[in-house]
């Protein structure tokens, strides 16, 4: 139920007073509520839940965990003997 | 796709294993609250991968299946209508009332629609001025924005055809309420992600002070999962409490500020029945006042309903985190996705089906 994806909002628009975009999911298109994001502009990635932006996904904070994860084990690898001598 | 093929990376995933290895020192036993979260770790095998010391039990964050049964036997009544076009997200059609389910009901006639979004079923109203549309609104936190939207949404476009059948829950109370049961044996909680990208965890900072328990906010994919439980182990071991946000590429600790004003704009707290668990005070939303004309409970009058439950299920102590799937002997014997006894059997969130889906059919001794 609380099942989110992000994507790429690729169209911004109006229906009837209520800010929509088009939301592109890994080549599968849908619209969705923007009203409650409106910073969420053409080119940023949204967190879609049925059919509603709940937020922005923050491209540096998705970058830095990612780092921390990928170096993590790193030291103990520099740290690891490279092997009989 | 972005910002998910990362997080399934089995590199990354193997070196947060070895260090989960590195900093377990003796048995913790974690929940994940989230049906989501659940189905996740029983998908990519997260609970497998783990050393044996570490247990995670799953949760009740499975909308479809706390539900409760009063509720579904509502939505059976007004579904039979002959003028009420009954609109629901898909996972509720097969779960069994007293007597049927909304899907057996669709069979036999009636006009049950399955709605992608809920504004969809606002949509439909307007293209069928001359019939009821009725929209189940079930689901917690990250629903209750969408849900509340189209509330909104009908009243501002005067759609007066449409109303719903609320019923909604909250995490904080559900997670207070496993922390209060006598037989609890959860140490720490991988918190709900998405319920906190519009919630925030402000909540779940005041939980964990007054439990004295690790939360760690957490995300959805298996990379995110391994993380989170890294992360409130290493609390544990350092015997720390407090709040950590593992999914800050879209939590903030105050969540998104206007789409908690449009939930509590149309919603608000109420005690709410959680099926298999009980009564759970402050734990649920209704519409409120204003919007009575858009509540199905209001416009529909249903007359006294007599619920019955399945002896069989022990979906209740499943939800609780004190039994596991396989524990049950109807599992997979006379309950399964296809002829469910009970919710959890239901949903993709609910543990029963993730656990049949994905052959976990028998407790597994060796890992």
């Amino acid at each position: 139920m609380c099942l989110a994806i992000p994507g790429r909002v690729i169209e911004v628009f109006e229906d009837h007073g209520l800010r929509m975009g088009r939301v592109d999911f890994g080549g599968t298109v849908k619209k969705a509520c923007l009203a409650q994001l409106p910073e969420a502009s053409v080119g940023d990635y949204v967190l879609v839940h049925v059919g509603f932006a709940l937020s922005l996904v923050d491209p540096a904070e998705a970058e830095r965990t990612y780092q921390l994860l990928e170096a993590m084990g790193l030291l103990d690898e520099l740290k690891a003997p490279e092997g009989p001598a | 796709m972005k910002y998910l093929d990362e997080y399934r990376d089995g590199r990354v995933a193997a070196k947060i294993l070895s260090e989960i290895r590195r900093v377990t020192t003796r048995p913790w036993t974690l929940m994940e609250v989230c049906g989501g979260q659940t189905h996740s770790i029983v998908k990519h095998g997260v609970d497998r991968m783990l050393p044996s010391e570490i247990e995670l039990v799953h949760g009740p964050g499975c909308p479809v299946c706390v539900t409760p049964l009063e509720q579904i036997d509502k939505a059976l009544a007004i579904a039979s209508r002959p003028t009420v076009i009954f609109t629901s997200f898909g996972d509720m059609l097969r779960v069994p009332g007293s007597h049927t389910d909304l899907l057996r009901l669709k069979s036999q006639g009636a006009d049950v629609r399955i709605v992608y979004a809920p504004l969809d079923a606002v949509r439909l109203a307007q293209q069928h001025p001359d019939r009821e549309v009725v929209f189940f609104a079930i689901g917690f936190e990250t629903t209750a924005p969408a849900n509340a939207l189209a509330a909104t949404r009908a009243a501002a476009l005067g759609v007066r055809n449409f109303s719903m059948l609320v019923s909604h829950v909250l995490v904080p109370p559900a997670i207070a309420c496993v922390l209060q049961s006598p037989g609890n044996r959860v140490q720490g909680f991988l918190g709900p992600g998405h319920v906190c990208t519009v919630m925030g965890y402000r909540e779940y900072e005041a939980l964990a002070a007054h439990y004295r328990v690790p939360i760690v906010i957490t995300g959805f994919e298996p990379v995110d999962l391994l993380d989170g439980v890294l992360r409130t182990v290493r609390l544990l071991e350092a015997g720390d409490v407090g709040v950590q946000n593992q999914y800050s590429r879209v939590v903030t600790r105050a969540g998104n500020l206007a789409a908690q004003r449009l939930v509590w704009s149309a919603f608000e707290v109420c005690d709410r029945q959680w099926r298999g668990i009980g009564s759970i005070p402050k734990s649920g939303l209704r519409l409120r006042y204003e919007f009575r004309e858009y509540d199905a409970e209001h416009r529909f009058e249903v007359g006294a309903l007599q619920t019955r439950e399945p002896a069989a299920c022990i979906s209740g102590q499943i939800l609780r985190g004190l039994k596991k799937p396989h524990d049950c002997p109807a599992f997979g014997g006379t309950c399964t996705p296809e002829h469910p006894l009970g919710a959890t059997m239901v949903s993709a969130e609910g543990a029963c089906a993730a656990y049949f889906t994905y052959g976990r059919r028998r407790e597994e001794v060796v890992r």
